[in-house]
């Protein structure tokens, strides 16, 4: 399922504090540095890992939601650099494939800025893209995968994403 | 309650179908009717009322019937797309339970565990006409001398499929939250801690057993919506429990009955049967049921025209209390409350999130209503209702 979608940058600025989504690429020897850790305490940042496929001693790649003040995440993304690691920004983007969807509302139990939400009148399960952060939270909770995800050009549901 | 069919028969409702005078309302329409007209206008006025539910439900599988080949085989052991399935039943039957996961499924040694594919996605696989892997294997016999197998089929290709679900149709289930420090997922779905949102799994008013709290027109050979196609009750589900607490109106305050239902899959829509993944937990499979209620009493018309806001039930802590067999409810809640998006416990407004499709729900009351109005649907006297509450 592999459908061409625009290229989209909109940033995510909500109370001066920046939600985005990075690719890392980490080479070998940063796999044993605890860089998480560092990003946490160090530079006062949340993150959230989307996904993760490091082993010792091996390239790793994360997918990193990193949430805190523009300029603690500068710091945190020159320490990254610093150490090595490839950071690309994913401008993440979310849709619904509404084929799939069959109304349930799982989903609306953890978007964080009701991006999905019930309307009440007939509890009809809607999604609203413009209020989407595309932090992907969504993604994995939704029983039958409706929720796909772009980063970059391709669309795709977050089992085929991590299958690749 | 010995004067149970004191309005109108099950003859006289197929007569009324078959002549296209019928009046048929969906659960929600009832509700309204009742609250404007009374309750003995609209026992008058109406007979059948139409119930549906679209959730996923653990308790579901399918005992396929594979076929023979030659040399002919005694399958032991069966898998469709990697998916085991129990092959201790006959030759070459097994049984494909909905929430067994792929073989080489992770699981929750990454957790939480994805679960991408389990038994309900190859239901629903067949169900959407794709190729399955059917390997299967056998320890001889003189009578079965194969001992292995391995084809691609169809649903098209298989000689008998039947949708068995021993336990379907929950009547009133818990809405579950998390009072512990460390997020959990569960078959509630996903539960932050520290009581930040709460999870249920009922459509309410349209739900089929809430229509019928006391079982009077359920039972075995009850002819209903199943996954697209017409089914049957053949049985009470296991887990049934009617002697649980009820409110003044007589429904259950916690889950009490269940129904066992089948159906031929051949017949069925994959509109209707969807295989799920719930993070965490595992592989189920949603199903659509739908149930005709015939007002064949006043007490039944009663009971259909009960509203969310008298359906009710507990708060369960899915941290610690489920999982430990604490049976100590935080709150009773109604309905209407967990519809409306929160609920207040120990004074916090907690977000709600339904599991179970309202909108699919109130769709399948919809289509139950246009077949029995068109006459493709008749209602069928069961021959034994499942069991009620002692008394
Ligand atoms: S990715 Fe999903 S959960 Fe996150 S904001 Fe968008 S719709 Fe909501
Ligand atoms: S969880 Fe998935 S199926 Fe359920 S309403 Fe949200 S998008 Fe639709």
């Amino acid at each position: 399922m592999v459908i061409i979608a625009k290229t989209n940058n909109r940033k995510s600025v909500r109370d001066n504090v920046y939600t985005r989504i990075y690719f890392l690429k980490f080479p070998k020897d940063t796999s044993d540095k605890p860089v998480i850790f560092s990003l946490i305490k160090e530079h006062d940042i949340e993150v959230n890992i989307l996904r993760a496929d490091i082993l010792p001693q091996r390239e790793g790649i994360m997918i990193l939601e990193i949430k805190g003040s523009k300029s603690n995440v500068k710091k945190g993304l020159a320490y990254l650099e610093e150490i090595g690691v490839n950071i690309e920004r994913l401008a993440a983007r979310v849709r619904r494939d509404d084929d799939k969807c069959f109304q349930c509302g799982a989903c609306t139990g953890v978007c964080p800025v009701d991006a999905l939400y019930i309307r009440r009148e007939d509890m009809a399960v809607l999604f609203d893209p413009d209020k989407c952060t595309g932090c992907s939270q969504c993604l994995l909770i939704c029983p039958v995968r409706a929720m796909e995800m772009s980063l970059g050009k391709e669309w795709m549901s977050i089992d085929a994403a991590s299958s690749k | 309650m010995d004067q149970i069919n004191n309005i109108r028969t099950y003859d006289e409702i197929n007569q009324k179908i078959k002549a296209g005078n019928a009046v048929i309302v969906t659960a929600e329409e009832m509700v309204s009717i009742v609250r404007d007209k009374g309750v003995e206008k609209a026992a008058k006025h109406v007979d059948v009322v139409t119930t549906g539910t679209f959730a996923p439900m653990c308790s579901s599988g399918a005992f396929l019937n594979i076929g023979q080949m030659i040399p002919t085989i005694k399958t032991s052991k069966v898998w469709f797309n990697k998916v085991p399935a129990y092959g201790g039943l006959a030759a070459v039957d097994a049984y494909l339970g909905a929430t067994e996961p792929s073989e080489d499924d992770p699981l929750n040694k990454v957790y939480p565990g994805e679960f991408k594919y389990g038994g309900g996605h190859v239901i629903e696989d067949l169900l959407r006409g794709k190729p399955i892997l059917l390997e299967a294997k056998a320890y001889g016999t003189d009578c079965y001398a194969a001992r292995k197998l391995k084809k691609e089929i169809t649903l098209e290709d298989l000689p008998y499929a039947l949708l068995c679900n021993p336990r379907n149709g929950y009547q009133n289930y818990n809405c579950a939250v998390n009072r512990t420090e460390r997020t959990v997922y569960t078959y509630m779905g996903m539960l932050k801690a520290g009581l930040r949102n709460a999870t249920y799994c009922s459509a309410g008013e349209l739900s089929p057993l809430f229509n019928d709290p006391f079982y009077k027109t359920i039972g075995i050979g009850t002819r209903i919506f199943l996954g697209g196609a017409q089914g049957y009750v053949t049985w009470h589900g296991t887990q049934h429990r009617p002697n649980v607490q009820r409110s003044d109106r007589g429904v259950p305050l916690t889950p009490s009955g269940t129904l066992m239902v089948q159906g031929d899959l051949k017949e069925m829509s994959h509109d209707w049967v969807k295989g799920v993944s719930i993070l965490g937990y595992g592989n189920s499979l949603a199903v659509g049921l739908g149930i005709p209620i015939p007002i064949l009493s006043l007490e039944i018309a009663e009971s259909t025209g009960i509203g969310d806001e008298e359906l009710f039930t507990q708060v369960v802590d899915y941290g610690h209390d489920y999982t430990n067999g604490v049976s100590d409810p935080l709150a009773q809640v109604s309905y209407a409350e967990l519809k409306s998006g929160s609920i207040e416990i120990e004074g916090k407004q907690i977000k709600t999130a339904p599991l179970s499709s309202v909108v699919k729900a109130r769709q399948i009351a919809e289509i139950l209503k246009k077949d029995i109005e068109n006459g493709t649907f008749q209602l069928s006297e069961p021959v034994k209702l499942i069991p009620g509450p002692n008394q």
